[in-house]
């Protein structure tokens, strides 16, 4: 197994090439403006880093959001020309999954919320066993129900009052997704676990229809 | 590298999925899937609707064109895609693609200007380009006279709307009479019932003594005429405006254009994007460059309107000429000046 798994729904874009056991290179860049120039470049360097060829790679595991959407976009159609190119499968897998993947909470609930911009955070709440329970949402940070329960993701580091528990990490690790797609994949049941890879975007493009033309004449 | 290469040019800098497949000045493909239905009802392009659609119709269309065009993805030469100016986060979607395929590929890739792509385009019907000619180009977002000594490296503004787009008024004039978006259509169809001296709408800036155009005022005396109608109980002559609102455009955009030609003893005229699908722009132009003794050339309308081919058709030619690719760090670049018509 040789996979690639990339993220571009939070400022970081993050990529890594994992071989189902372990990472074999991994690049880490935090700039939310530049997704577009950044993602192809890292994704050359840590193939090349791995001292692998693109045409060994067996899958592509993007993160489908939530998040701002001209990033997100990035990864996800670079991951489906990749893998419609080289002629692999491509899965997605929740963005706040993949953070939930990593947080150490200490055999509680606990929250994930990130940026949504416009004064608003996605957010999800996972079970002890890290299971996602309620979400994913956008919402105000203040209409989030909190409860004291500590929370990972940049969303705590953004509103820390708002959110007592702030816990690491800020963003999602690619090597996380690549690991619970390699174990999703071993499970012999990957859809259980794995999404197509699909956007989740959770708000409608902003537009109105117009009423009826202005009048130009006094 | 051949002077017939190969190429694959993609292009999402609008409303348009383009992806289009040449081979040297030969077109093999040309596959678009447009999002301008989910626009309509908001009467004019919504930008993260057009993104929305990018990303669902990419890879469909980019398969869409090698099976058109009976050719494998490895025998591609190089990949081009349109790197401006547009809508920023339209024309992120089509830059990551391209990076992808082009990577995934091992094939170069070059970031062009979309506004030259619209002049390289007619290459692919009417042959070669004169060694210097103008350029006419407009659309729902451009209206630009350009100096075209070579569509590959050295265009040059003469002139450009200093307010609406040519198309853009064809859309604002079209909801004033109550026809559907976008306006260019249904207008250019209404009008060919209707007198085209039946009003004489303003021409702006005709003799001004630029080659800058204005349409700003002439939509909105459209709109006060038309008012003027309603408030008096009468019923709009929607032909006649149409005729008439389209011969003031024809004719400020054709005699800035044979005036430009004159001024730079340039004896070629190439007329491109979506306003050049116009019937009556056409055939004004067709007379006057007739008079004036300037060749005329227009591609067809498909290739008018946005489209992967175009974008295809420069990047062949500036790999026929050798000129070094962009590298995968290419920026997305949403008011890319003409001047620069591949981007490093
Ligand atoms: N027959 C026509 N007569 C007049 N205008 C037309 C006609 N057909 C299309 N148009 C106009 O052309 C415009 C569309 O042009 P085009 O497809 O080149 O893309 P665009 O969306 O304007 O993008 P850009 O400005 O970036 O090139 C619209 O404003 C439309 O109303
Ligand atoms: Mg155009």
């Amino acid at each position: 197994m040789l996979l690639l798994g990339l993220d571009t729904a939070t400022p970081a874009v993050t990529v890594a090439l994992h071989d189902g056991g372990q990472p074999l290179a991994q690049l880490v860049t935090v700039d939310a403006h530049r997704h577009a120039e950044l993602l192809a470049p890292a994704v050359a360097r840590v193939i090349a880093d791995a001292g692998v060829s693109r045409y060994d790679l067996t899958g592509i595991v993007a993160g489908v959001g939530p998040g701002p959407y001209t990033g997100l976009r990035v990864g996800l159609v670079t991951a489906r020309v990749l893998g419609a190119a080289l002629g692999i499968p491509v899965y997605g897998l929740c963005t706040l999954d993949a953070i939930a993947a990593d947080v150490d909470a200490g055999g509680g609930d606990f929250l994930v919320a990130t940026d949504a911009r416009r004064r608003e955070l996605y957010w999800a709440r996972y079970d002890a066993a890290g299971r996602r329970t309620v979400g994913p949402e956008v919402a105000r940070p203040a209409d989030i129900p909190v409860a004291g329960l500590p929370s990972a993701g940049e969303g705590p580091m953004l509103y820390p009052g708002l959110f007592p528990g702030g816990l690491g990490p800020a963003f999602p690790a690619a090597a996380t997704l690549c690991r619970v797609a390699a174990a999703a994949l071993e499970s012999g049941d990957p859809d259980k676990l794995l999404l197509a890879p699909e956007p989740l975007y959770l708000r409608r493009p902003d537009a109105r229809e117009p009423g009826a033309p202005k009048r130009v004449s006094q | 590298m051949t002077d017939r290469p190969l190429v694959l040019g993609i292009e999402t800098s609008c409303d348009e999925t383009g992806v289009g497949i040449v081979r040297g000045r030969e077109l093999l493909a040309d596959e678009v899937a447009s999002s301008m239905d989910q626009h309509a009802r908001f009467g004019g392009v919504v930008p993260e609707v057009a993104s929305r659609a990018h990303l669902e119709a990419m890879v469909p269309v980019l398969e869409g064109a090698f099976a058109k065009a009976g050719v494998k993805p490895d025998d591609i030469d190089a990949v081009a895609v349109t790197a401006g100016p547009g809508l920023a986060g339209a024309l992120m979607v089509g830059v990551a693609a391209a990076k992808a395929y082009a990577y995934a590929l091992g094939k170069p890739l070059y970031g062009v200007n979309h506004l030259a792509a619209h002049v390289a385009v007619d290459q692919l019907e009417h042959g070669p380009l004169p060694a210097s000619c103008v350029a006419l180009l407009v659309s729902g977002g451009h209206s630009s006279l350009l100096l075209v000594p070579d569509v590959t490296g050295d265009v040059s503004s003469l002139g450009s709307t200093i307010d609406d787009a040519a198309g853009e008024a064809y859309d604002k004039v079209a909801r004033v009479l109550g026809l559907p978006f976008p306006g260019g259509p249904p207008v250019d169809k209404a009008a060919r019932e209707g007198r085209a001296d039946a009003i004489r709408f303003p021409r702006a800036k005709l003799h001004d003594g630029t080659l800058d155009f204005s349409f700003a005022g002439l939509k909105t005396a459209v709109a006060r005429w038309v008012e003027a109608r309603k408030d008096a109980g009468e019923p709009v002559p929607v032909a006649d405006v149409a005729a008439s609102f389209q011969e003031a455009v024809a004719d400020v955009l054709t005699r800035k254009a044979v005036t430009a030609c004159r001024e730079h003893g340039v004896t070629d005229l190439v007329i491109g994007g979506g306003v050049a699908a116009n019937s009556r722009l056409r055939a004004l132009a067709a007379a006057r460059c007739e008079s004036a003794g300037i060749r005329l050339r227009v591609p067809r309308p498909g290739l008018c309107t946005d489209n992967g081919a175009m974008v295809a058709a420069l990047g062949a030619e500036i790999v026929a000429r050798g000129r070094p690719p962009s590298t995968l760090a290419l920026p997305a670049d949403s008011s890319l000046p003409i001047t620069e018509v591949l981007v490093p």
